[in-house]
């Protein structure tokens, strides 16, 4: 690609052609104000707050939008420009709730900041916010349209990214909202919770619903033994809310922090990470050799349950019936657990520290229910640990590195690759060879399923047998894969979908700022501690082992049917277009 | 009324609109039989010799943009007639509608030709609806008759017309709005780049022109672009339909020769204020015009005279407001319009009007308070500089140029500075 010279702020500078006048600021440390742009998405320069003069343009020009000429001569701090900026954030802010010492955003706000910066202390605007009712209604998401700035963030990875469809904008002028058509509530439409609108909010307009209080307190009733469990993809995002170089990895003082917090027990998902490879390869294999629903998808993602329950129930059949590792973990809390301790299922309280939003929603299911209580009592994403650790005063870089406990303690590699796209499928794949062959892999590791192209493929031989395989993230991605089996033309054994991209560690509760730089980071992390950890298969977690001999029986065995496999039904939301395809 | 002339107009009332018949009964279709006779290139310099501007409201160089378009590559083209006319005080493309159809549908055909289409669309604004029968047997009649559709009187050139009706937004106008609108998505301007040159309507390069402009070309080509010269000024030839509504006399559509002054405009065709008011302030282009005041009646109507004045053609609207109205209650009634009209996308616009409206509705009832006026014209100039489309951009116009004009009115002494 051809090369520009361009000038800014008196800076020359060569850049490529088709660069915007906002990237091209950067590589020279220049910060231009916004709000509606997004590294990861298409452009939409709607917020106005990048303008600049460009020399010869008698407006000024939007930077976000605008794309270098040779030549090229750009100012980003005269007078001009600072005024229009101030003023677009005045205007911004006058629309704007600022609530700011109660909102979660608090700290982490990109108009917030801005402000700072432009150090906005008295407008001559009348602050009047219009607004829809506060949405907060199901157990994942709040929506607060008084801090909605308008920057159709949300509404892009909904509809482009996701291709959910449920967030767009409606009405005009002073009316212009952000919301789901006809301004229902979020559970009333096919919102999925994934949260991805919740991580690239600027603002606090779409939160995680925070349920740090109700941790809180149940860790403060004496009558409680509260246990909590960490997924995957937290242990390589944590350390960004606490200024740690991106990817790090932070599980030895996630659990010691965990620890602090007062936590009974600490426990890893990757164990039951590892319990869901032997349920779920073995029901791959089952369907295989005996002829069942083929291909045959991952259940572990909860957005990508919501997804095909609202919009594919014609497809439910597909869906491995296995519970995810989340709940699996919470239903041998409810049980095997309680009994091996001696607890009253009653008085064990089970917390999940997770990635996601829809886990959230995937814990109130009615039919996660073990033992007559609920499996998973509360779930914290990623953002609300770090929350309750800063909340308690501990300095997190500092902790020395702790151990999670046991009997859920141990979890291998192949538990661990759960928090990347293609994690699944490569665990599993990882199982049913050695399962079915009765060999050792050559190379444990699947390499054509990992990484962050949006659909990716893989053919297998094992027994002679061409196992095709395909591994799609973000739910967009997951949808020509859905026409394929719709058509009868899926070539495909098996299928791993992950709402979010990237899988679990770009998950809709991780830190703000995910972008698909950081996003990559984590992935890196995620494979570096399999690669360090002993064990990297789940048929060979000792502890699963012991679970299936003391408790379980055998995968999907009498016990494990009842405690580890559920079924999906419809979401009934079918809107009837009939009469419009006549 | 001897200051009207009749180029573009010169077939209203000449025959009846529902009959391809009877248009060509007066030579109707001389036209496209000519264009089709020629090289894209030679109509393209025939446009920019008579240097016509586009009469939507942006005045851009047909001659230009059509070339351009020609120069587009790909042999799926599309040619969309802007029929949106949704400026307050502008109805001259009802007039071409109503009184000459197959002029416009001419004009399409000729700029389809030139630039290479093979289809156009007539977006025509929803308080037209009762025009569709009327433009719908147009269309029909010009395919039965082999003057639309496949291989176009044998030339080996195929174009067809569609007609779209919108929904009622002001803001549809814009040509990248009026391409969403007929997508079925809402009414909100596009992100450019792409241009829709290049990426228009469907994601074809798609060609946008009001429906004056179109017909001025079926006009010109007809009747041959020296004659087109003869009238107006040397600096700006031709002619131009004008809207003049408000307090004057004989309000209507009128073609005039560029170069009349406002006072022979609002006075000898207009036929003066009636009641024995004065004229107080005058809008030229619509809503999105700028204001001015009777010192300006003698300027001449010209795009460069106008312009020294900061004052547009624009849509062609030229409404007058005699001394009965408050100018602060004149320019509540277009802030009200365009807190209507916006469509919301931008910071600039949204929130921009939603401030500026309180700040008038402060003026208009007499409690505007010491820093209001500073206020409201530091927003005006952000909506103006920083707005997504134009009508964000413009929405101030008239504010803006109130109070240049009028600063009394607004509690100021000295003539603000530009």
């Amino acid at each position: 690609m051809k090369n520009v010279k361009i000038k800014i702020d008196n800076i020359d500078l060569v850049v490529p052609e088709g660069t915007t006048i906002l990237e091209a600021a950067k590589k020279v440390n220049i910060n231009i104000p916004h709000l509606c742009y997004h590294p990861d998405q298409a452009i939409k320069a709607n917020c106005r707050l990048c303008v600049v003069e460009v020399a010869g343009s008698k407006k000024l020009t939007p930077a976000c939008s605008s794309y270098v000429f040779e030549g090229m001569d750009v100012q980003t701090n005269t007078k001009k420009v600072r005024d229009m900026q101030k003023g677009i954030l005045e205007l911004i802010l006058a629309n704007h709730n600022q609530d700011c010492l109660k909102c979660l955003r608090n700290g982490n706000c990109e108009l917030q900041a801005l402000c700072q910066r432009f150090n906005i202390s008295k407008t001559n605007l009348e602050d009047t916010v219009e607004a829809l009712p506060l949405d907060n209604t199901n157990p994942s998401l709040v929506r607060d349209s008084a801090k909605c700035v308008k920057c159709n963030r949300c509404v892009e990875v909904c509809q482009k990214g996701q291709q959910v469809h449920v967030l767009t904008h409606s009405h005009r002028s002073v009316h212009y909202n952000i919301a789901p058509a006809y301004e229902a509530p979020l559970e009333e439409t096919f919102c999925v919770f994934c949260g991805q609108c919740s991580a690239v909010c600027p603002v606090g307009a779409i939160v995680e619903k925070d349920d740090t209080q109700k941790v809180w307190d149940a860790i403060h009733d004496p009558k409680k033994h509260v246990i909590v469990q960490v997924a995957p993809a937290v242990r390589v995002a944590l350390g960004d809310e606490f200024n740690l170089p991106k990817g790090s990895i932070v599980t030895g003082k996630m659990v010691a922090a965990l620890r602090r917090l007062g936590f009974d027990k600490i426990f890893d998902t990757n164990f039951t990470a590892d319990l869901t490879i032997l349920e779920e390869g073995n029901e791959l294999i089952k369907r295989v050799t005996e002829g069942g629903v083929l291909p045959m998808i991952t259940s572990c993602s909860p957005g990508w349950i919501n997804f095909i329950e609202g919009r594919y129930d014609h497809l439910l059949d597909h869906l491995s019936t296995c519970k995810s590792p989340q709940q699996m973990f919470g239903a041998l809390s409810k049980s095997y657990y309680a009994e091996k301790m001696g607890i009253d299922p009653k008085n064990i309280y089970t917390v999940s520290v997770m990635p996601c939003t829809a886990k959230k929603y995937e814990a109130q299911r009615p039919e996660m229910v073990t033992n007559g209580v609920q499996e998973v009592d509360a779930v914290l994403t990623t953002r609300e640990l770090a929350r309750m650790i800063q909340s308690a005063g501990i300095d997190f870089a500092g902790l020395e590195e702790d151990q999670f406990d046991n009997p859920f303690g141990i979890g291998t590699g192949a538990g661990q690759i759960f928090g990347a796209t293609g994690g699944v499928m490569e665990a599993a794949l990882r199982t049913v060879y050695e399962v079915l062959t009765g060999k050792g892999l050559p190379s444990l590791n699947f390499t054509e399923v990992r990484g962050l192209k949006g659909i990716k493929d893989a053919t297998i031989k094992i027994n002679g047998m061409d196992v095709k395989v395909a591994v799609a993230h973000g739910l967009g991605n997951a949808k020509p894969l859905l026409k394929q089996i719709e058509k009868g033309e899926s070539p495909y054994h098996f299928i791993e979908v992950m709402a979010c991209p990237g899988g679990c560690i770009g998950g809709g509760g991780q830190p703000i700022k995910s972008t698909m730089d950081v996003k990559g980071k984590r992935i890196e992390a995620i494979y570096k501690i399999d690669e360090d950890l002993p064990l990297r298969k789940s048929h060979k977690n000792p502890d699963v082992e012991k679970l299936y001999e003391e408790y379980l029986g055998e995968p999907l065995g009498h016990k494990s049917h009842e405690l580890l496999h559920t079924h999906y039904h419809s979401r009934g939301m079918k809107y009837d277009f009939s009469e419009l395809n006549k | 009324m001897s200051k009207t002339v009749s180029f573009i107009t010169e077939n209203f009332g000449k025959y009846d609109p529902n009959s391809i018949d009877s248009y060509l009964s007066i030579g109707g279709f001389t036209a496209t039989k000519k264009a089709l006779a020629m090289s894209s290139g030679e109509i393209i310099d025939i446009a920019k010799k008579a240097s016509v501007r586009g009469r939507g409201g942006a005045a851009y160089d047909t001659g230009r943009k059509w070339a351009q378009a020609a120069a587009v590559p790909g042999d799926d083209k599309v040619v969309i007639c802007n029929a949106d006319e949704g400026e307050p005080c502008t109805f001259k493309d009802r007039n071409i509608l109503s009184k000459d159809p197959f002029r416009l549908l001419e004009g399409m055909i000729i700029a389809g030709y030139t630039v290479g289409a093979k289809n156009g669309y007539i977006y025509l604004r929803e308080e037209y609806r009762h025009l569709r029968p009327l433009i719908k047997s147009a269309i029909q009649q010009s395919v039965d008759k082999g003057y639309l559709g496949d291989n176009i009187l044998g030339s080996g050139f195929s174009f067809h017309i569609h007609l779209y009706s919108g929904a009622g937004a002001y803001v549809c106008g814009e040509g990248s709005t009026l391409i969403e609108s007929i997508e079925g998505k809402s009414g909100r301007p596009r992100i450019k780049p792409p241009f829709i040159k290049e990426c228009g309507l469907f994601q074809l390069p798609t060609l946008v022109n009001n429906v004056e402009t179109l017909a001025i070309a079926t006009a010109i080509l007809q009747n041959g672009v020296e004659e087109y010269l003869k009238y107006g000024t040397p600096q700006c030839p031709g002619t131009k339909i004008i809207s003049l509504a408000g307090n004057v006399k004989n309000p209507g559509a009128y073609e005039i020769p560029f170069g009349l002054t406002l006072r022979e405009i609002i006075y000898d065709i207009g036929g003066g204020i009636p009641d024995g008011r004065e004229l107080k302030i005058f809008q030229l282009g619509g809503a999105s015009g700028r204001t001015g005041s009777a010192a300006l009646l003698d300027t001449p109507y010209t795009y460069d005279d106008l312009h020294k004045y900061n004052l547009v053609v624009g849509s062609g609207g030229i409404l007058v407001v005699d001394d009965r109205t408050r100018v602060i209650d004149f320019i509540k009634s277009i802030q009200d319009f365009f807190i209507h009209e916006s469509c919301g996308k931008c910071t600039p616009c949204r929130e921009g009007n939603r401030q500026i409206a309180k700040i008038i509705d402060r003026f208009v009832a007499g409690t505007q308070r010491p820093d209001d006026l500073e206020t409201a014209l530091r927003f005006a100039n952000i909506m103006k500089n920083c707005a997504f489309c134009g009508l964000g951009e413009t929405a101030q116009s008239s504010l803006l140029s109130a109070v240049e004009h009028f600063p009394e009115e607004f509690g100021k002494t000295e003539v603000a500075s530009k």
